[in-house]
């Protein structure tokens, strides 16, 4: 499905991608800025001293666990709940005491909120009454809106006579009919099954290039951070603990609980051995007779107690040792296979009784597998595969 | 399971509508009797509807019951309704326990103790006892139903609607009126409806708050029965029930249909 983008501003998107990093920019004026922001519901601290810088054009995700604060941040914003200290700015005005219906943002709601009564073209052009704009141009804008959705067909529905995926579009375009300086999308495609979300992420950004807006997203679907957003930022208990663009969240974790919040990883203790510059040598817990070498540079000292982080598609499960010796490698055992099709993923028990995970592509039409359970393997993985964890 | 009912099930249905329904068709059959004696059937006849509508006294009753209803109903509506939305909405404000057990009183209170307290209330200030103060004793005892009839659909309500139409620049006030009160329109006029009835068939309190000059059909009913029931009585009693099960059926086709139409849209959205 499509969302009506032409080709020719599809061409134009992947330029802006490769190229889009105000965030790298010193001269950027970030347009939502969060200074100190600390939020308490009583004894309840939702949000803790946070501070963060969001730019125009951004697809920025807020990623974590329920409860960690992220609602309440994205709240904060729209006007529903006030930081018991600290500052918000929208576009370098001040938004703390501002009541919503005056705030240039707008909301799609997890639950879509969608005004039974009215019908989907009279909910599309809600907001835009409030405006008092005249009558010709909501008609116009409505219109345009349901044209980008794809439910020019459905306008005089009732929310009720709608599928959940079309509900979803109804709400989209509602919250994008007033042109608002920043979208807040909570939660938006929770309610959708796994094919129509995957789809939708793919609209959502392309509707979000086409019409240049910023969008704030909130989620605890890691899958659908990394798909739509430009930047993440992973909370934990009202705290920001990584805030940066997809791919480095994945490969460089700074912390064990981002690796393991974000995506599925294999967490190893182990000493440190020795430190050069962009190499680390460590001494595994789980296989103390091997040295692991980690293409890193590391703030930790020989003998410091750290972990290693490493993505299960990283380490290779054969049957035979690795040709190259520059590789890190360990014996074990398979205890464990799952099929997935695609993939399979081998748990293989080390030495020390550490179970690891590995994933191996399925690359040919092969029933019976080479490797079976109880079968003892080579685990290994190159210098760059792993990430030094110190926190 | 079995189809077809049993004979136990036959019996004990038929026994339960016989004590619940004979004494209304026996009334409404002896009111078309020709004979003034309400025992002895003489013949077919409308007589006393037309006698009925002669009878003054009873019509000013009937009146006077028509107008204390539709007021209670409407005032009490109002109240009941910002009193529920203040228990749902604002959370926990000093007071609040107090508040609730006062509105939720009279749903409990005997109607000899709230008509004997409002009596001697209305003695103490010295207002004149008549239609006002009927008026102001029902609106006071049928307020906690529409209480609670909406705030039971309040409870129920998705607060995220509120917030999407003051995120889309309504302001709280256009938003009660344009959001809130038409989704939960169908438990305010449930609310309307049950104070109407509730005012219509007092007898205890009205009683207790008449004066002189407002006499609701009820009394006037009740106290035409202490000097013998005349067939009279059964037409009035025959058009009230009339009325009643005209608007009963009629609320219940209403929402049979309204359900039907959601099922359809259902599967209309459904398929498509």
């Amino acid at each position: 499905m499509s969302t009506g983008v032409t080709e020719k501003t599809q061409k134009t998107i992947g330029g802006i991608r490769r190229t889009f990093a105000p965030w790298n920019d010193p001269q950027a004026v970030p347009l939502i800025r969060y200074q100190n922001v600390t939020k308490r519901f009583g004894e309840f601290v939702a949000v803790d001293n946070l501070s963060l810088d969001i730019y125009e054009r951004e697809f920025f995700a807020l990623l974590g666990p329920s409860g960690c604060g992220k609602t309440t941040l994205m709240r904060m914003l729209a006007g529903f709940e006030d930081p018991t200290e600290g500052q918000i700015t929208l576009a370098g005005q001040d938004l703390v005491g501002t009541p919503p219906y005056k705030r240039q943002t707008n909301m799609m709601f997890q639950s879509y909120a969608l005004f039974p009564h009215m019908s989907v073209w009279d909910n599309i052009a809600f907001g835009l009454k409030q405006d008092r704009m005249e009558k010709g141009a909501i008609d116009a804008r409505v219109e345009e809106m349901l044209k980008l959705v794809k439910l020019e067909k459905f306008a005089k529905r009732k929310p009720h006579q709608l599928s959940g995926g079309q509900r979803q579009r109804v709400a989209l375009a509602r919250s994008l009919a007033k042109r608002p300086k920043v979208l807040l999308l909570d939660e938006p495609l929770g309610a959708l099954d796994k094919k129509l979300r995957e789809e939708t992420q793919f609209e959502l950004m392309d509707i979000q290039m086409e019409l240049g807006m910023t969008f704030l997203i909130v989620t605890h679907d890691q899958e659908e951070a990394m798909t739509v957003a430009d930047r993440i930022a992973v909370m934990n208990q009202g705290r920001l603990v990584q805030v940066d663009q997809p791919a480095v969240i994945y490969e460089h974790p700074n912390s064990r609980y981002v690796a393991d919040f974000v995506g599925d990883v294999n967490i190893l203790d182990a000493t440190v051995e020795t430190v050069e510059p962009g190499m680390v040598t460590l001494r595994p817990v789980a296989a103390p007779e091997r040295r692991f070498r980690i293409a890193q540079d590391c703030a930790a000292k020989p003998g410091d107690s750290v972990a290693i982080a490493l993505r299960p598609e990283k380490m290779r499960v054969e049957l035979d040792p690795p040709a190259d010796t520059n590789v890190n490698c360990v014996q074990g055992e398979i205890w464990d296979i799952g099929y997935l099709g695609d993939l399979s993923i081998y748990h293989v028990e080390l030495p020390g009784g550490v179970r690891v995970k590995a994933a191996k592509p399925n690359l040919t039409r092969m029933v019976e597998r080479p490797i079976t359970w109880d079968d003892k393997v080579y685990v290994y993985f190159s210098p760059d595969a792993g990430v030094v964890l110190t926190s | 399971m079995r189809k077809g009912l049993s004979w136990f099930n036959v019996t004990s249905i038929a026994l339960g509508f016989a004590f619940l329904y004979i004494p209304i068709v026996l009334l409404v059959i002896y009111s078309f009797n020709a004979s003034r004696m309400v025992t002895v059937w003489a013949g077919f006849s409308t007589h006393w509807y037309w006698q009925l509508f002669q009878n003054q006294q009873l019509l000013d009753a009937a009146w006077v019951t028509l107008r204390v209803a539709f007021l209670t109903a409407t005032v009490a509506t109002v109240l009941g309704t910002l009193a529920a939305i203040t228990l749902t909405r604002y959370g926990r404000f000093t007071g609040r326990t107090l508040f609730s057990g006062m509105v939720y009183a009279p749903l409990v209170m005997p109607e000899v103790i709230t008509g004997l307290s409002l009596l001697l209330l209305f003695v103490a200030v010295d207002i004149d006892r008549g239609f006002w103060t009927i008026t102001l004793a029902h609106i006071t005892f049928t307020m906690c139903f529409v209480s609670v009839v909406v705030q039971s659909r309040l409870v129920t309500f998705d607060r995220s609607l509120e917030e999407a139409a003051l995120d889309l620049g309504c302001t709280p006030f256009r938003t009660f009126f344009v959001i809130t009160l038409p989704i939960i329109l169908p438990a305010v006029i449930s609310g309307w409806m049950l104070a109407f009835t509730l005012s219509l068939d007092d007898l205890v309190i009205a009683s207790f708050t008449t004066g002189p000059g407002a006499t609701t059909l009820p009394m006037r009913i009740y106290s035409q029965v202490r000097l013998g029931v005349t067939p009279e009585i059964n037409a009035a009693c025959t058009i009230l029930i009339a009325i009643v099960t005209v608007v009963v059926i009629v609320v219940s086709i209403m929402t049979k249909r309204q359900e039907l139409e959601r099922q359809r849209a259902e599967r209309l959205a459904a398929a498509g």
